[in-house]
């Protein structure tokens, strides 16, 4: 399953960053944040064909030796990003985009918490929960 | 030609490439033959034969031979061309008809298929005929071919597909079926259909990633354990050729590695899609397949030589990049870097692997081991391709000249990482430049040339500051530390180390460490005295509170100011702290309100700590660390009437919001801290700072008046001071000096006079010093005095009104001045205690006394007061004082009011006379009232005043009144006036044991005209016969007006006329009912004419007419003295007098002359006031005093029944 997840604020700060084996936390980190290169990109390329479309989905970022790294953008801008181990064929494109959508939804309800200051770390349990049954779920 | 095909696939246009060749049998497909590509289509018997006997000797025979053969490798695709020679048959005219041998052939073959033969005529001749039967024969030529080449790609395919279906099975082969498949990609290929020909390559590609996944899965083929063996080559991929022959051998011969596999499946996708003019797709199938390939060997378990892979793959991307290059153009590779750029950051990182691996990054260069593993992986790479070998970059020699010597590699590698980053930050992805920046300054550091690694340590530091990661940012900080460390930056290193050693990311070890670092390089000998690093404080302490005492932060000059801020250490060890400062900026603003002591004393933070926004440096990033925005709602009103004209939201710090982003420049660098020099600087020394919350307090002595602001915090650690430059929000002390002042003001709300009262003198000492023997002189008062028995204590407190000590107070009374000794205080302290004073109580209506202090004011502020309603009679009594700090005296005034309020009123029974007493008690307290006394002032001898009242005490109770009665009796000729003067004691009912004697409360009053001089007596009678009076029947009135006494001192005035023996006085009655009970008929009022004398009587007849039936009050009869109109103004004057004392024109609030007026017109009915207003000479009505005029008859009802008429009961009770 995912071993990195992280949503980057618009400005492209993270609001949480969590990966699962501890000790490559900051490979996870610097991998994320170089992939925010290719967010961009991709966001600016789709800024005019695809907005009527409302695609958030960005695909397949930054494939490297080990691990693929893919990336949702949603409406405000605030990036998701996940990053898979490569062994893991299991996962396709479809397992992605509904692990984006759960991820979305829950990152949603975050939002509409009116305790949430938007543009805080996302601190809320229930997304760390979420997370973790991404990240350790089977598909 | 046009090419259909089955299945609906569209029709296309393709080249088909064909060779002749002889026909032999064994040319001839068996079963189970795989090859496409030499598959013979169509088989061609050419026959020149002209003549039937030769046809039915040999050709016959020989064509049957053929069909049979075909038909035994069912073949059904044959054509037989008969060439017709005119040349030939012109020798032969004589035989059969030149077609018979045509028909016959087609008789004996073709008996279905008549177009499976074909005559071709005079091929050699220049004719239309030959040209005609030229095309006809190529044509039908063509669609057979095409025919034969449809029918057998479709059983190939189907062929194929049959083989694949079979791959459950155990001894299927995938490199045979490879095979069979990538025929029939050749033969796409041939037809020039790339498309097609790369879908079959890329349904390999899929089929084998399925079988290494479910490998991966345990699902494992036998074939794939070919694939799994130890690599033993890694010479990259070979891509310049179209078909790598050696390749495909191996994989016929089922000893191709899977990276020979992977090899040679891509080399023939990229030379396919480079066919399709698309080289962009090249380079992302390339960084696909490389990944890929890595992750398969892993997933297969394959034992693969450290560095062999690392080796393949960079030879491999860098020829693919090779081989892109070589088919575009500049431009082409300059606008598509995106694509590639993946492939070189690839080959950077592996090439660097590669570096580490083989020892060519250390410094001291590779060891035997490493030389040894360098053999190794040359050795792996085999010879030199002969097609690469003339080209001077090729990527065989790049690697083995990269990998040998350290010189080399590093030229190779700077090359590379240079060019990706160039190419990173030409397509705007600055984060991975970044990255690969930050892998070029950790090869620079391990090169020992930190002064080249520090740039890019910096740059992607400010990066990742920039968008606030936090991890990156502690890493690249490390690294960014040694790179310091070694280029000797001495301030840069300690304040990297300074914000490490604050980094929660890191480990408890290695903030020790930094911190360490810090420490010991403020440990060391200072080698120049002046020399100091100045470095930003946020990373080594934050300031988290301040804490002011006194709280609102304000002293006197000369007084203490003691500062206590909560400092949080940043640092993982306990620091010992050389000495903490603030620097404090000074000014004086003389003119503001602001600086007022009292003003200061009230206001500002109520518990004196100012508390600080946690600086959550420096990790979120600039956009998030931006203040909230502080929106206020905001009211404009007109200043007129006070009502809204604007209203709306304002954001307070806007300047905040709205500054100019700093750019990130200034993020690390320690020139942005500016050391400020202040005169003014609190110190603390010798402080240790433990890990976390630290309580540093300041003392301070107050000097100059002014305010103070904080400025900047400084923290020195030998060398080095750590500073906050500002101070925000602002933190400002005030130091002020004050007067000394005394003021003094009642206990209760109002002082009331007759009784003690306590009053509190405030002495605030300011800058004075009172010393011991200091004292106030109060000058005294006659009518106030100052009560000084027994201790009176002063309470000492400090000027934030904290009870400092009590002291005993001495006051000495002479008859001039009261001296109260004052405590020694010292300076800015407020002394503070009670004084009890006590006012005389003052009858307030009869003192005429001249205007001195401590004097009642005029009687006309006292009518003022009255207006208002019944409230308290009050008296300023003006108190100056000689304070010891001034050569001026200080005067105060004190107002009493008076308790009570006292009316009188003459009560009249016939001749005798009561005099009424209503004391109103308007205060909140009780009183006790006690030995009440009516004395009369006037000294006539014979009059007594009986009091008819109780002689025990009496309890007045707050707003509450209490009646006196005396009776007057008198022997002789009662005088016309009476001057009284009713005294009463009181006292405080809640009273516990006065000490002293209270002066009685006392009130004068004259009494004039008291005595009766007319009865008058009124009667109503029933008609006669009639027992009772009757509504609506007349009935008579009687009254009779009688003179009492003889002439006295008080008839004589205008309206007495003499003549010969009596005097006469002129009397107007007047009979009112102003219930409207009775209906007057005729003259209600008349003058007469009243002899004075005893006893003189004038009755007066009229006619009344109840109106109601019940016991019904008479009629009032009234009576005036009638004056001549002249000497109409002192007339005047004496009504005035007059109505001043009367209680009932005091009730109607005599306010103004007009109101007079019509008080006194009101009885007349007639406008005779107003007359005299005028000045017209008109007689003038006077009411007689009350005193003179005694009614009988009042009160004294009469029975009236209803009339007998009526049916309507009405009665009316009163």
């Amino acid at each position: 399953m995912a071993v990195c997840i992280a949503v980057i604020a618009k400005e492209n700060y993270p609001l949480y960053i969590r990966s699962t084996p501890m000790e490559n936390e900051l490979k996870f980190h610097y991998m994320v944040h170089t992939s925010l290169d290719v967010v961009d990109e991709k966001i600016s390329a789709m800024g005019k064909a695809l907005v009527d479309q409302r695609e958030l989905y960005l695909g397949l970022l930054y494939p490297t030796e080990d691990y693929k790294v893919y990336g949702f953008v949603t409406n405000s801008k605030v990036k998701l990003v996940m990053v898979v181990d490569s062994s893991n064929t299991a996962l396709r494109d479809n397992e992605i985009r509904s692990m984006f959508r759960k991820l979305h939804n829950s990152y949603t309800d975050v939002m509409c918490n009116p305790f949430y200051n938007p543009g805080d770390r996302i601190q809320s349990r229930a997304f760390d929960n979420m997370v973790t049954s991404m990240m350790i779920q089977v598909c | 030609m046009e090419w259909r095909r089955s299945y609906g696939r569209a029709p296309k246009m393709i080249h088909l490439e064909s060779n002749f060749v002889q026909f032999k049998e064994e040319l001839l497909p068996k079963e189970g033959n795989k090859a496409l590509l030499t598959f013979p289509f169509l088989h061609i018997y050419w026959t020149e034969c002209c003549d039937t006997e030769v046809y039915k000797a040999t050709v016959k025979d020989d064509l049957t031979k053929w069909q049979n053969v075909l038909k035994a490798h069912s073949s059904v695709d044959w054509l037989i061309v008969v060439v017709e020679n005119d040349a030939k048959k012109k020798n032969k005219t004589n035989i059969l008809p030149r077609t018979s041998i045509v028909d016959k052939i087609r008789n004996d073959f073709c008996n279905k298929q008549s177009d499976r033969c074909v005559v071709l005529s005079d091929p050699l001749k220049d004719s239309s005929r030959t040209q005609e039967s030229w095309n006809a024969f190529l044509t039908k030529l063509r669609t057979l071919l095409l025919m034969s080449f449809t029918k057998n790609l479709g059983k190939f395919e189907d062929d194929m597909r049959t083989l694949r279906e079979k791959r459950t099975e155990p001894g299927w082969s995938f490199c045979d079926y490879f095979m069979v498949q990538e025929e029939l990609a050749f033969v796409f290929e041939m037809l020039q259909q790339f498309e097609d020909a790369l879908v079959q390559y890329d349904e390999l590609d899929a089929l084998f990633s399925q079988y290494v996944v479910n490998f991966g899965a345990g699902d494992g083929a036998n074939w794939l354990t070919f694939f799994c063996q130890p690599v033993k080559s890694w010479n990259g991929l070979v891509l310049r050729k179209p078909i790598d022959m050696e390749k495909r051998e191996l994989m016929q011969r089922r000893e191709a590695t899977l990276l020979d596999l992977r090899s040679y499946l891509f080399s023939r996708q990229c030379t396919l899609l480079l066919f399709l003019q698309r080289p962009w797709e090249v380079a992302q199938r390339a960084l696909e397949l490389l990944h890929s390939c890595v992750q398969e060997l892993r997933l297969l378990e394959v034992l693969v030589p450290p560095g062999a892979l690392d080796c393949w793959v960079f030879l491999s991307c860098l020829e693919v990049l090779q081989r892109i290059e070589g088919c575009c153009d500049r431009a082409q590779i300059d606008s598509n870097i995106a694509h590639t750029v993946g492939l070189w950051s690839y080959a950077t990182e592996k090439l660097k692997s590669l570096g580490y691996l083989c020892g060519l990054v250390s410094e001291k260069g590779p060891d035997s081991e490493d030389l040894n593993r360098t053999v190794d992986l040359l050795a792996g790479l085999g010879a030199e391709r002969p097609e690469t070998v003339s080209t001077a970059q090729s990527p065989y020699k790049k690697l083995k000249e990269a990998l040998s010597s350290v010189e080399a590699f590093e030229k190779h590698y700077l090359d590379l990482s240079h060019a990706t980053i160039e190419m990173y930050t030409s397509i705007g992805r600055i984060r991975s430049a970044k990255f690969v920046g930050k892998d070029l300054a950790e090869f620079y550091m391990r090169k020992r040339s930190p002064q080249k690694a520090e740039s890019y340590l910096q740059g992607a530091l400010k990066n990742y500051l920039a968008e606030g990661w936090a991890l990156p940012v502690t890493h690249t900080r490390k690294q960014l530390a040694e790179c310091q460390k070694h280029l000797g930056q001495v301030e840069n290193y300690l304040q990297t180390s300074s914000l490490l050693a604050s980094d929660h990311h890191l480990t408890e070890e290695e903030r020790k460490y930094f911190c360490q670092e810090l420490l010991s390089f403020a440990g060391w000998p200072v080698d120049s005295p002046g020399h100091k690093v100045v470095l930003p404080m946020h990373s080594f302490a934050q300031l988290r509170d301040l804490h002011f005492d006194p709280p609102n932060a304000v002293v006197h000059a000369g007084g203490t100011l003691s500062l206590e801020m909560t400092v949080c250490s940043q640092m993982p060890v306990p620091v010992c702290v050389d000495q903490i400062a603030i620097n404090v900026h000074f000014s004086i603003e003389k003119n503001s309100y602001r600086k007022t002591a009292e003003w200061l004393t009230k206001h500002k933070t109520p518990n004196g700590i100012i508390h600080f926004p946690a600086e959550v440096s420096p990790l979120p990033p600039a956009q998030s660390s931006l203040p909230a925005l502080e929106l206020a709602e905001m009211f404009e009103r007109s200043p007129s009437d006070n009502a809204l004209n604007t209203t709306g939201i304002i954001c307070r710090n806007v300047h905040m919001l709205l500054r100019r982003q700093e750019s990130g420049s200034s993020l690390e660098g320690p020139s942005g801290v500016a050391l400020e020099d202040g005169a003014h600087v609190l110190r603390c020394s010798g402080v240790t700072l433990e890990p976390g919350a630290n309580r540093v307090a300041f003392r301070t002595q107050a000097k100059e008046p002014g305010t103070y602001t904080l400025r900047q915090l400084c923290a020195t650690v030998g060398p080095v001071w750590f500073v906050l430059p500002h101070i925000y929000p602002i933190v400002q002390y005030d130091v002020y000096s004050q007067e000394p002042q005394l003021h003094v003001e009642p206990l209760a709300d109002s002082l009331l006079a007759g009784i003690p009262q306590k009053v509190r003198f405030t002495v605030t000492t300011g800058h004075y010093t009172v010393k011991n023997g200091d004292s106030l002189q109060l000058s005294n008062v006659e009518a106030m005095l100052v009560l000084c028995q027994g201790e009176n204590s002063a309470v000492i407190y400090s000027n934030s009104r904290e009870e400092s000590s009590s002291a005993v107070l001495q006051v000495q009374s002479s008859d001039k001045v009261t001296s109260i000794g004052l405590p020694a205080t010292p300076a800015y302290h407020v002394i503070e205690f009670e004084l009890e004073v006590l006012s005389l109580p003052l009858a307030p209506a009869s003192s005429r006394e001249s205007d001195t202090p401590g004097t009642p004011e005029p009687p006309r502020k006292q009518k003022d007061r009255q207006r208002a309603g019944p409230c308290m009679v009050t008296t300023d009594h003006k108190l100056s004082i000689d304070c010891p700090w001034s050569i001026y005296s200080t005067v105060i005034a004190l107002t009493f009011s008076m308790p009570f309020r006292t009316t009188h009123s003459l009560l009249s029974a016939g001749t005798r006379k009561y005099v009424q007493v209503c004391v109103q008690n308007l205060s909140e307290l009780d009183f006790q009232l006690a030995e009440s006394h009516l004395v009369d002032t006037g000294g006539a001898a014979d009059l007594h005043l009986t009091p008819l009242n109780a002689p025990s005490l009496q309890h007045i109770h707050s707003k509450q009144s209490v009646f006196f009665v005396w009776e007057l009796k008198w022997t002789q000729e009662p005088p016309p006036a009476l001057r009284c003067q009713f005294s009463m004691g009181f006292s405080p009912a809640s009273a516990e044991q006065l000490s002293i004697s209270l002066k009685p409360y006392t009130y004068e009053f004259q009494v004039e005209n008291f005595f009766t001089l007319y009865t008058v007596k009124a009667e109503v009678l029933p008609p006669a016969g009639v027992e009772h009076c009757r509504t609506g029947s007349l009935c008579s009135l009687e009254v009779s007006i009688t003179r009492l006494a003889d002439l006295l001192e008080v008839d004589r005035d205008e309206a007495l006329t003499e003549s010969d023996e009596y005097f006469c006085t002129k009397l107007m009655y007047e009979v009112v009912d102003n219930t409207s009970n009775w209906a007057v008929c005729g003259k209600s009022c008349g003058v007469i004419s009243m002899p004075v004398a005893a006893q003189a009587t004038h009755r007066v007849h009229m006619e009344v007419m109840p109106l109601f039936a019940g016991y019904l009050p008479l009629p009032d009869v009234r009576l005036f003295k009638y004056l001549p109109h002249h000497s109409a103004h002192s007339s005047q004057l004496d009504a005035d007098s007059w109505i001043e004392n009367d209680s009932l024109s005091v009730d109607k609030h005599p306010d103004d002359q007009l109101d007079c007026s019509s008080v006194r017109s009101r009885g007349s009915a007639h406008s005779a006031a107003s007359g005299e207003h005028k000045g017209l000479p008109m007689p003038r009505l006077q009411a007689l005093p009350t005193g003179q005029v005694f009614n009988s008859s009042t009160g004294t009802q009469i029975l009236v029944i209803p009339g007998q008429d009526d049916h309507v009961l009405e009665i009316s009770v009163t």
